[in-house]
């Protein structure tokens, strides 16, 4: 599902965010993203959404190796994704409800389709009785539930998530990391890069260890 | 939980025009809405939009009615025909006859070479010089006066050429430097409302195109949102678009209305100053042709401009 094979990432500062990272993610798998701040993880993530580009190797996505995507194929490409960001990129000028509806309304779905959906993602978040809400009343854990039902709304087989329990106390984390497994239940693969190593270490699921831009396990790197 | 979820769900083929429609609709509805929610900043945009357009619209109708105006004016267009000296007087009435049949002529009057010489002889003070003149050397004129309806100089000049080239006609001499003068004035007018159109439409790209990338630097934030959940770039600058179309469309119904209201102000004014002149003459409005060019043109500098601004900012906007 997600392959990189010897990627190096340099940004236009010198900084080399990842050096020869070579790992799998395979169909239906879930795994967890490591290391100290710095490490590479933000990275990792945005090179698999295409937010920036590989100096060196090559990552595939859905048997789609990502160096032939041109940038006119990019937003297709990320259709494929559900994006988590610690910071939850919601907007603050629609409700709840037009949050969610956004990558649905932007991928052409009609309006009954649309509320459809959006209701049952709210309702797997256990956010549905506040569909109408202005995001900014709602308090920090329910915004992440928000930007996790905005991503998986149009049920996309990736779900990739930066950080998502970032500055959420131990139970709402616990929370949201029930949530990503319940999802990886269904057959989503999911990456989830945390360093909350308390947390994930009690989910059973693999983790992928970066240190300065490199694996630290590289014999854990390949999942299968 | 049910297990669709691992199916990525895509809209069926047959539904992607009814999505394309309904992504149009749905940013022409979205970019009015906006503007509804702003209403004094998108006025005072549009106000200025339509005083740009107002401004050509204005002198464009001043000309117009300059024209007209001048179409009914005695424009002193005059043919002086010199004839052969010494050809009778009877053939002189003769062809002065022949000429007030033609419908390019409005009236001939003949002047023998008596009245001539005594006129010269009244204005010049040289009378008595020439008293001792034994032959009288003046040729008889005709002096043709033109159709008013004429009022190309370049028809007046070959009718000219025809005077001249007739039998027992020695020269024909124009005299229409009003008329001139006249068409001097609008040629140079004509050239000033286009230059001053062309000037003004930049005006409206520039005004439209900085409010489009003002409001695109504040949401940059949904910008980059809509990209990172797979929004295409024809997506995000569908609302833009929109937005300067209705810019551009509001702004020249706005500069309508300015140009009939100033109408309305200098009706009474101009109908006095006709008055003057024994005419009933009353200032032509815009009409409906008229209209719908301002409204198309408005609405098509509005969308330039808008594309203009997204073009270039848009893609400039990535998530990082
Ligand atoms: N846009 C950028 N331009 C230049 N350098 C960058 C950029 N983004 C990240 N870096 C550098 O690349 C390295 C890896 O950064 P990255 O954000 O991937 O780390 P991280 O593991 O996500 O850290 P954190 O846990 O603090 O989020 C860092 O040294 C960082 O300074
Ligand atoms: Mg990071």
């Amino acid at each position: 599902m997600i392959l990189f094979q010897n990627v190096s990432k340099r940004y236009p500062t010198g900084q080399e965010a990842l050096s020869n990272i070579s790992l799998e993610l395979g169909d239906g798998e879930m795994a967890f993203l490591t290391g100290h701040s710095g490490a590479g993880k933000s990275t990792l993530l945005k090179l698999t959404a295409l937010i920036e580009r590989p100096s060196r190797g090559q990552i595939v996505v859905n048997r789609k190796n990502l160096n032939n995507l041109g940038s006119r194929r990019i937003p297709y490409y990320r259709r494929n994704l559900g994006i988590i960001f610690q910071d939850h990129h919601l907007l603050y000028d629609r409700t709840v409800f037009d949050n969610v509806a956004l990558p649905l309304v932007i991928a052409g779905f009609r309006h009954r389709e649309i509320g459809r959906r959006v209701r049952a993602a709210l309702d797997k978040v256990g956010l549905l009785h506040k569909e109408k809400a202005e995001p900014i009343t709602l308090s920090t854990g329910e915004q992440q539930r928000v930007g996790i039902a905005r991503a998986v709304v149009t049920k996309p087989p990736i779900l990739l998530a930066d950080e998502p329990t970032g500055n959420l106390d131990p139970t709402l984390s616990r929370e949201i990391m029930n949530l990503f497994l319940e999802f990886n239940r269904v057959g989503v693969s999911i990456l989830v890069a945390s360093h909350d190593l308390g947390l994930i270490s009690t989910l059973g699921k693999p983790m992928i260890q970066l240190n300065e831009g490199r694996l630290e396990n590289p014999d854990q790197g390949t999942m299968a | 939980m049910n297990t669709e979820i691992t199916q990525p769900v895509k809209p069926e083929l047959h539904s992607r025009l009814v999505a394309w429609a309904v992504s149009h609709a749905r940013a022409f509805f979205f970019s009015l809405g906006k503007l509804y929610r702003a209403p004094l900043s998108s006025f005072m945009t549009m106000a200025v939009i339509g005083i740009a357009l107002a401004l050509p619209s204005g002198l464009y109708l001043i000309l117009k009615n300059m024209e007209l105006a001048a179409g009914g004016w005695d424009t002193g267009a005059r043919v002086s025909l010199f004839l052969k000296p010494g050809m009778p007087s009877k053939d002189q009435r003769a062809l002065a006859n022949q000429l007030r049949e033609r419908a390019e002529i409005e009236r001939v009057t003949v002047i023998t070479p008596d009245q001539a010489l005594k006129e010269f002889k009244q204005s010049s003070g040289f009378g008595e010089a020439l008293n001792a003149l034994d032959d009288n050397p003046l040729p008889p004129v005709l002096v043709i006066y033109p159709d008013p309806g004429m009022t190309d100089p370049k028809a007046i000049e070959v009718m000219v050429e025809n005077l001249r080239r007739m039998n027992n006609v020695e020269d024909a001499v124009l005299d229409m430097r009003w008329l001139q003068r006249l068409q001097a004035i609008l040629a140079t007018a004509k050239r000033t409302v286009i230059v001053v159109s062309g000037m003004l439409a930049l005006a409206v790209i520039l005004v439209v195109g900085n409010t489009i990338r003002l409001d695109i630097q504040n949401r940059r934030q949904e910008i980059e949102v809509a990209k990172l959940i797979g929004a295409t770039d024809a997506f995000i600058r569908r609302p833009f678009l929109y937005g300067g179309i209705w810019y551009g469309l509001l702004g020249a119904f706005i500069g309508i209305i300015l140009v009939e209201a100033s109408l309305g102000l200098l009706q009474g004014p101009v109908q006095r100053l006709a008055g003057l002149y024994e005419s009933n003459y009353s200032l032509l409005g815009l009409s409906g042709v008229n209209g719908l060019w301002i409204l198309c043109t408005g609405t098509l500098l509005g969308w330039f401009g808008s594309w203009i601004a997204v073009g270039r900012h848009i893609r400039d906007i990535e998530p990082s």
